[in-house]
C-alpha cells in the first residue's frame, strides 16, 4: 500500500484494465469500467484520502478498486441499491469491519494524511476522532445521562463532574434533545421513542467531539417526523463537522448532502454535485437508478 | 388392638426379602415377549384378512385406510390391554398377597414392632423359597408360608391366563373390525398421539412421585421429631439407639448445622467458579482467535462431563490432604476432610457451567450495542465492563442461582471428601457435612424402615427438593425475563 | 479546530493508561482458562498417576509338591477331607525351599503371608477338578498378598513398604531378584468381579452391571423421550397442561440426582416391591433422570427440521401423524440421537442414586441378568475410594479411567455422529 502510488493515480491510470461485462439488469450501455469513476471524486482539501480501496470478505470482493476523496466539513451521501457495498465502505472508514474476522481491506485510506489502516495506528484514537451513528438506534440500557457521558468518561474528557454536565448539556443541546430529556436525565434510555433514541445516538458520538461522523442509514428505522427532525440536525451539524451518510432514500440524500456517491455491486460509479446527480447524472446507471428503474 | 397393630404391620411392609420378588419380576418378563409374539401374529392375520376383503373390492384402494393401518390397529388393541393388566398385576402383586398371608396368621403371633414385622415375614419368605429349615420356626409360620407359595403359584397362574386371555380378545376384537369402511388409520393415530401424550406426562408423573415420596416420610417424621426442632435446632446427631433406655437414646435432629455446612461448601465452590467461569466464558467470546475456541470450548466442556465420583476421589485423596499438609506448613490446623477441599473441587466441577451460561448470556446481548461502545473509541475491555457486562447481568445472575442449585443438591464430591460431623462453623478448613451426606449416609447400610433416623433421610431430601426447586424457578425466570428483552 | 486537536491530545495522553487496564482483563480471562485446563491436567495426571500400577498384577511362580501327607488329605473327592484340608502348607514348603532359614513359627505365619489369601483355594480347586495330581509337583503361577504387591510395585517409595516386615521386604527382594515374583498385565482385573483382596478384585462385574443398567436406561428412556419431545413439539395444544407439562421438564432437569434416589427408594421399592441392587430398578431410576435431558434435546432436533418439509408432506395430503413418522423423525433423529448419547454418558456416571437404592452392596459374582444383584462402575469405584488399602485406590484409579474411556468413546461417537450424519439447513 504505498501511498505515495495511490494518490498519483488517477481515473485514466486504470483504463486499461478489461472492462467489466456488464450485468443482466444493467441497463444497456451502462458499463462499467474498474477503477473508473465518472464526476468528481477528488476535493481540494480532502478529510479522507481513499485510492484504490478493496474490501474482502474471505475470497469474494466487496468493494472492487474505489478511489475517493471526502473534504473538510462537507456532508456526502453514499447511495446505491441494496448490497452495493456502501455500509461496508462507510464501515472501513474507522475500522469498524476488523471485528469481522474474514474481512480484509486493501488499497490507502488517509484521515488528514496518516494512514488509517497503519498497523501501528491505534483504533481507539481514530474511533474518538470519527464517530458512528448506526442504523438501529443502539442507547446501552443506561440511564439518558449516563449513555452521553459515556464516551467522554472512558477517553477522560472531563476532569470534574461540573465538565462533564456541561458536555453531556451541550451534546444534548446540539442533537435537539435537550427540552425534551432535561427533567428525567437519570431515566433509562431505552425507554425513550424511536426517533429519541436516535438522536440520542448522535448525542452520544458528539460528547466525543469527533472531526467526522459516520452514520449508517440512521433514519431507516424511525417515522418521518423523527426523521425530519434527525435530517435538521445534520444540517446544522455540517458546519462543524464532516459527515459520511449512507442512505436508502434518494429524497434525503438530496435533502442533506452537498455531495453525492452512487455505488453500484462494490463500484464506486459517480461521484458529483447532488443537484447535478439528481438533475443531470453523467452516467447511465446513476439516471436509471435515480429515475427508479431499479433498486 | 389386631387391627391397629395389623395397619402398623402394612406400613412395614416395604422392606421386603427380594429373592421371592426377583421370581415374580422374571415371570413379568417372560410374559412380555409372549404379548409380543400374540400381537405379531395379530397384526399378520389382520394385515391378510384387510388384503382379502380388499380384493372383491376391486383393490386396496377401496379401503377407508391402507392395510397396515388395520393390521397395526389389530396390533396396538392387542398389546396395549395385556400390557396394562400385566402392569398392574405385577405392581400390586406382592402387597396383596402378603396382605393375604399376614391376615391369616393368628393373632398372637402379629408383630409387635416394625422390626418384628420385618422379621416375620423375612422368615416367611425363607421358608417358602426353602432357605430356612421349617423346624425353627413356629407352626403358623410354616403354615403361613405354604399360604404364600400356594398363593404365589395361583396368581402366577392367573395372571399369565388373563393376559394372554385379554391378549386374544383385543386381537379378535380389532380383526373383526377389518372393515372397508372403518378408517383404522384414524383409530392408529390417535392411539400413538395418546401413547406420545403419555409419554410427555411422564415428566408430570416423575415430579408427582418425587413430591409424594417425599412428603409421606416427612410427614412421619414430623410425627416423632417436632417441626421447629428440625429447622431451627443447632445440633445434628441422628444416632438414635439401638435400645429405648440407652443414653442418648433421642438422636438430635437440628438442620441448622447441616445447612450452614452445604452454604459453606457452596459459597467456596461458587467462589471459584463464579470468576473463573466468567472470566473465561468473556475471553473465549471476546478475544480468543477461532482456532483457540475450538480447541478450549471442548477441553472445558471435559470438565462437565468428567464424573462427580471421579471429582470425589480427586478431591478426598488428592486435594484434601494436600491443603492439609499446606496448612500444617503454615502453622494451621486443618481437617483432612475439610470443606475447602471438597469446595474447591466442586468449584473446578462448575467452572464450565458456568462459562457455558455466561457464553450464552453474553452471546444474547445485541452485536449493535458492542458496535456503538468500539465506535465511540472504548477499548474491547472498557465495552466488556460498561456495556455488555451491565447488560448482561440479570442473565449472569440467573446462572449464577442455576450453579448455585447445582453446588447445593452436589453429592459425591461431599459424601467422598466433606465428614460426617455436623460442626456448626465457618472456618474453611474444619470439617462440615452437607445435607446430601447425611441423606445417604442414613439411608445407606443397614437401616429400619420406620425409625426417625431413616424418616430424616427423607425430611432432609425435602428440604433440598425444595431450595433446589426454588432457585430453579427464579434463576429460570430472571433469564426468560433476561432474554425477552433483546428478543 | 483548536478544540478538536486538544480533545485528540487527550485522548492520546489517556491511551497509555487504558491499554495497560486492557492487557491486565485480557490476563484475568487467560489466567481463568488456564485455572481451568491447569486443573483438567492434574486431574488426569494424579488418576493415570495412582492408577496405572491398578493394570499390573504381582505374581509368584513357585514349585508345588502336592504332597498329600503334608496337606492331611488322602483322597481329594471326599468333601470332608476338602473342608479340613491346609492347602496353604505346599506353598509354604515351596517358599521354604528358597528360604530353609524360616522354620520358626513367627517366620513360617511371615512366609505365608507373602502369597494372596486366595492362593490356597487356588490348589484346592485344582486338586478337586484333577485328584490324580495329588502327590505330583506342579509349576503354578499365585497372586502375591496386597501388600507384597503394593511393595513391588512401588520398590522406589518406601512409603508403601511399611506393612512388610524387614524379613518380609528381604525375602521379595530375593524372590524379585531370582525372578520367582514378577509383574504382568492385570488380566485378573479384566475378568472378576470384587473381591475384599484388592489383588483379586476385578471390574469386569460393575462393567456388566454398568452395561446391563444402560440397556435398561436406553430402551425406557430414549423411545420415552423422543415421544415426548415430538407430542410437545407437534401436537400439544396452546394450553396450561401443555405449559405445565414443560415447566415440569425444565425444573426436572435441574433436580439434583441424588432426589431422584429417594423416588426410587421410597415409590419403586418401597410401593411397588421391587427388588434392590438389580439394574432394572437402577435403570429405571436413571432413565427418569435421564429423561428430561433427551426430551430437550430431541425438542431442539425437531425444531431444526424446516416448516418446509412438513407442508411439502402435508400438501400431498399426509396426515399429521403420517408427516412426523415419515418425515420429521427420521430427519430430527441424529439430533435426537446425539443428545441420548450425551444424556446416556452422563447416567452412565451417576453415582448417589445408585447408592440409596442399594447398587453399593458388596458383590462378587458378575450379574447375569437383569434381576440379578449387581453394582454399577462409578459406585465400584467410590467403594474402592472408599476403602483404606492402597491396592484398592490402585483400582479406583485403574476403574476412573475405564470409566473415563467409556464417556469419552460414547461423546466421541456422539460427535462423529453429529458431524456425520447431522444435516444443516
Amino acid at each position: 500500500m504505498n501511498s505515495m502510488n495511490a494518490t498519483a493515480i488517477r481515473t485514466e491510470n486504470m483504463s486499461e484494465k478489461v472492462a467489466k461485462p456488464v450485468i443482466n439488469e444493467q441497463p444497456e450501455n451502462a458499463v462499467i469500467t474498474e477503477g473508473t469513476t465518472v464526476g468528481q471524486p477528488f476535493a481540494d482539501d480532502p478529510k479522507f484520502k481513499l485510492r484504490n480501496v478493496e474490501v474482502f470478505y474471505g475470497e469474494s470482493p466487496a468493494i472492487k478498486n474505489i478511489s475517493l476523496d471526502i473534504g473538510r466539513n462537507e456532508v456526502i451521501a453514499f447511495i446505491g441499491p441494496s448490497g452495493c457495498g456502501k455500509s461496508t465502505f462507510l464501515r472501513c472508514l474507522n475500522r469498524m469491519n476488523d471485528s469481522i474476522d474474514i474481512c480484509r481491506v486493501k488499497g490507502s485510506l488517509m484521515l488528514d494524511d496518516q494512514d488509517l489502516y497503519d498497523p501501528k495506528r491505534d483504533v481507539v484514537e481514530l474511533r474518538a476522532r470519527v464517530g458512528m451513528v448506526f442504523q438501529k438506534p443502539n442507547p446501552f440500557p443506561k440511564s439518558i445521562y449516563d449513555n452521553v457521558a459515556y464516551g467522554p468518561r472512558i477517553h477522560g474528557l472531563a476532569n470534574r463532574k461540573s465538565d462533564l454536565d456541561d458536555i453531556v448539556e451541550n451534546s444534548l443541546r446540539k442533537a435537539g434533545l435537550w427540552n425534551e430529556v432535561k427533567d428525567r436525565l437519570d431515566a433509562t434510555a431505552t425507554g425513550m421513542s424511536g426517533g429519541q433514541q436516535q438522536r440520542l445516538c448522535i448525542a452520544r458520538a458528539i460528547a466525543v467531539s469527533p472531526e467526522v461522523i459516520l452514520m449508517d442509514e440512521p433514519c431507516s428505522a424511525l417515522d418521518p417526523i423523527a426523521t425530519a427532525k434527525v435530517e435538521e440536525l445534520i444540517a446544522e451539524m455540517s458546519e462543524s463537522y464532516t459527515i459520511v451518510i449512507v442512505t436508502h432514500s434518494m429524497q434525503q440524500a438530496a435533502r442533506v448532502s452537498d455531495r453525492t456517491a452512487y455505488f453500484h455491486l462494490g463500484h464506486l460509479v459517480e461521484v458529483n454535485d447532488t443537484d447535478k446527480v439528481f438533475t443531470a447524472p453523467d452516467h447511465k446507471l446513476t439516471e436509471s437508478y435515480i429515475t427508479g428503474r431499479f433498486g | 388392638m389386631r387391627t391397629e397393630r395389623f395397619a402398623f404391620f402394612l406400613l412395614c411392609l416395604p422392606d421386603v426379602n427380594y429373592s421371592s420378588n426377583t421370581e415374580n419380576s422374571m415371570q413379568t418378563a417372560n410374559l412380555l415377549p409372549l404379548i409380543l409374539v400374540i400381537a405379531v401374529i395379530a397384526y399378520g392375520l389382520a394385515y391378510m384378512r384387510s388384503r382379502t376383503v380388499a380384493g372383491p373390492l376391486g383393490g386396496i384402494r377401496n379401503l377407508k385406510a391402507l392395510p397396515f393401518y388395520y393390521a397395526a390397529r389389530a396390533a396396538l388393541w392387542c398389546a396395549i390391554p395385556a400390557l396394562i393388566v400385566l402392569t398392574a398385576w405385577a405392581v400390586f402383586e406382592g402387597k396383596v398377597i402378603q396382605n393375604l398371608v399376614v391376615s391369616s396368621l393368628p393373632a398372637e403371633l402379629l408383630p409387635k414392632s416394625a422390626g418384628e414385622a420385618s422379621l416375620l415375614m423375612s422368615q416367611i419368605n425363607n421358608v417358602a423359597a426353602g432357605k430356612l429349615n421349617p423346624a425353627f420356626v413356629p407352626a403358623e409360620v410354616v403354615g403361613a408360608a405354604d399360604k404364600l407359595g400356594a398363593l404365589k403359584a395361583q396368581s402366577s397362574q392367573f395372571k399369565t391366563v388373563l393376559v394372554v386371555l385379554i391378549a386374544v380378545l383385543g386381537a379378535a376384537f380389532a380383526w373383526s373390525r377389518v372393515q372397508p369402511q372403518i378408517n383404522a388409520r384414524e383409530n392408529v393415530e390417535c392411539t400413538l398421539r395418546w401413547i406420545f401424550f403419555a409419554c410427555a406426562a411422564m415428566a408430570v408423573l416423575t415430579t408427582v412421585g418425587i413430591v409424594f415420596s417425599v412428603i409421606f416420610e416427612t410427614v412421619r417424621f414430623f410425627g416423632k421429631v417436632p417441626i421447629s426442632e428440625f429447622l431451627f435446632g443447632t445440633s445434628w446427631s441422628p444416632q438414635t439407639a439401638l435400645r429405648a433406655d440407652q443414653v442418648g437414646s433421642d438422636g438430635a435432629f437440628g438442620i441448622i448445622p447441616l445447612f450452614t455446612g452445604t452454604l459453606l461448601i457452596s459459597a467456596i465452590a461458587l467462589l471459584v467458579a463464579v470468576p473463573t467461569g466468567l472470566l473465561s466464558a468473556v475471553y473465549l467470546s471476546e478475544y480468543a482467535s477461532k482456532s483457540a475456541r475450538s480447541v478450549i470450548k471442548p477441553l472445558l466442556e471435559m470438565l462437565a462431563g468428567v464424573p462427580t465420583v471421579v471429582y470425589g476421589f480427586f478431591a478426598a485423596l488428592t486435594v484434601a490432604p494436600f491443603i492439609r499438609d499446606l496448612a500444617e506448613m503454615v502453622g494451621l490446623e486443618a481437617s483432612s476432610q475439610s470443606a475447602l477441599a471438597a469446595g474447591l473441587v466442586m468449584g473446578i466441577m462448575i467452572i464450565p457451567f458456568v462459562s457455558s451460561l455466561s457464553d450464552d448470556v453474553i452471546n444474547a446481548v445485541p452485536r449493535t450495542l458492542r458496535d456503538g461502545s468500539l465506535a465511540l473509541g472504548a477499548t474491547q475491555s472498557e465495552t466488556m465492563k460498561n456495556v455488555i457486562f451491565p447488560a448482561a447481568l440479570p442473565g449472569i445472575m440467573g446462572g449464577i442461582l442455576l450453579a448455585a442449585s447445582r453446588a447445593i443438591g452436589e453429592t459425591m464430591i461431599v459424601v467422598m471428601a466433606a465428614g460426617l460431623a455436623a460442626n456448626l462453623t465457618a472456618n474453611p478448613l474444619e470439617s462440615v457435612t452437607t445435607v446430601t451426606v447425611q441423606i445417604v449416609t442414613l439411608l445407606t447400610g443397614d437401616q429400619e424402615f420406620d425409625s426417625a433416623k431413616t424418616l430424616a433421610a427423607f425430611a432432609l431430601g425435602m428440604m433440598l427438593f425444595i431450595l433446589t426447586l426454588a432457585l430453579n424457578v427464579i434463576a429460570l425466570k430472571v433469564v426468560r425475563k433476561y432474554r425477552e428483552q433483546y428478543d | 479546530m483548536t478544540n478538536q486537536r486538544t480533545q485528540a491530545e487527550i485522548v492520546r495522553q489517556s491511551l497509555k493508561r487504558r491499554y495497560r487496564k486492557e492487557r491486565r482483563f485480557r490476563l484475568y480471562g487467560m489466567t481463568a482458562i488456564a485455572v481451568a485446563l491447569l486443573s483438567l491436567v492434574v486431574l488426569f495426571t494424579d488418576i493415570i498417576g495412582k492408577g496405572y500400577t491398578g493394570f499390573i498384577k504381582t505374581t509368584m511362580t513357585l514349585e508345588v509338591v502336592l504332597d498329600g501327607e503334608q496337606m492331611y488329605l488322602e483322597d481329594p473327592t471326599d468333601k470332608d477331607q476338602i473342608s479340613m484340608a491346609d492347602f496353604q502348607a505346599p506353598i509354604i514348603a515351596a517358599l521354604q525351599r528358597y528360604f530353609p532359614e524360616a522354620q520358626s513359627r513367627k517366620d513360617v505365619r511371615e512366609l505365608s503371608r507373602l502369597s494372596g489369601n486366595y492362593a490356597s483355594n487356588q490348589i484346592r480347586d485344582l486338586l478337586q477338578a484333577q485328584p490324580e495330581l495329588l502327590g505330583s509337583t506342579q509349576t503354578l503361577e499365585f497372586l502375591v498378598h496386597d501388600t507384597v504387591s503394593v511393595y513391588v510395585k512401588h520398590a522406589d517409595n518406601p512409603a508403601y513398604s511399611i506393612r512388610l516386615s524387614e524379613q518380609q521386604q528381604r525375602w521379595v527382594d530375593e524372590l524379585v531378584e531370582q525372578g520367582v515374583v514378577t509383574t504382568s498385565f492385570n488380566d485378573v482385573f479384566f475378568s472378576r468381579g470384587d473381591s475384599r483382596e484388592p489383588s483379586n478384585a476385578g471390574i469386569l462385574g460393575a462393567i456388566v452391571g454398568s452395561l446391563l443398567t444402560m440397556l435398561v436406561t436406553l430402551v425406557i428412556a430414549f423411545p420415552t423421550g423422543v415421544a415426548a419431545a415430538v407430542y410437545l413439539e407437534e401436537f400439544a395444544p396452546q394450553n396450561k397442561l401443555t405449559d405445565f407439562i414443560e415447566v415440569n421438564i425444565n425444573n426436572l432437569a435441574a433436580v439434583p440426582s441424588i432426589i431422584f434416589g429417594l423416588l426410587g427408594l421410597a415409590v419403586f421399592i418401597g410401593v411397588f416391591g421391587m427388588p434392590r441392587s438389580v439394574p432394572v430398578l437402577g435403570g429405571l431410576v436413571l432413565a427418569l433422570m435421564t429423561l428430561p435431558t433427551i426430551i430437550i434435546s430431541s425438542r431442539a432436533a425437531i425444531k431444526s427440521v424446516p416448516p418446509s418439509i412438513r407442508e411439502a408432506a402435508e400438501g400431498i395430503g399426509a396426515s399429521k401423524m403420517q408427516v412426523v413418522l415419515h418425515h420429521v423423525i427420521p430427519l430430527a433423529m441424529p439430533g435426537m440421537m446425539t443428545g441420548s448419547i450425551i444424556g446416556m454418558a452422563q447416567a452412565l456416571g451417576e453415582t448417589a442414586p445408585l447408592l440409596l437404592i442399594g447398587m453399593v452392596a458388596f458383590i462378587v459374582e458378575v450379574p447375569e441378568g437383569f434381576f440379578s444383584s449387581a453394582t454399577v462402575l462409578p459406585v465400584q469405584i467410590y467403594q474402592w475410594a472408599s476403602s483404606a488399602e492402597q491396592g484398592f485406590v490402585e483400582l479406583a484409579s485403574a476403574g476412573i479411567m475405564i470409566l473415563l474411556a467409556f464417556m469419552i468413546s460414547m461423546n466421541g461417537l456422539a460427535i462423529w455422529l453429529r458431524k456425520r450424519l447431522e444435516r444443516r439447513w
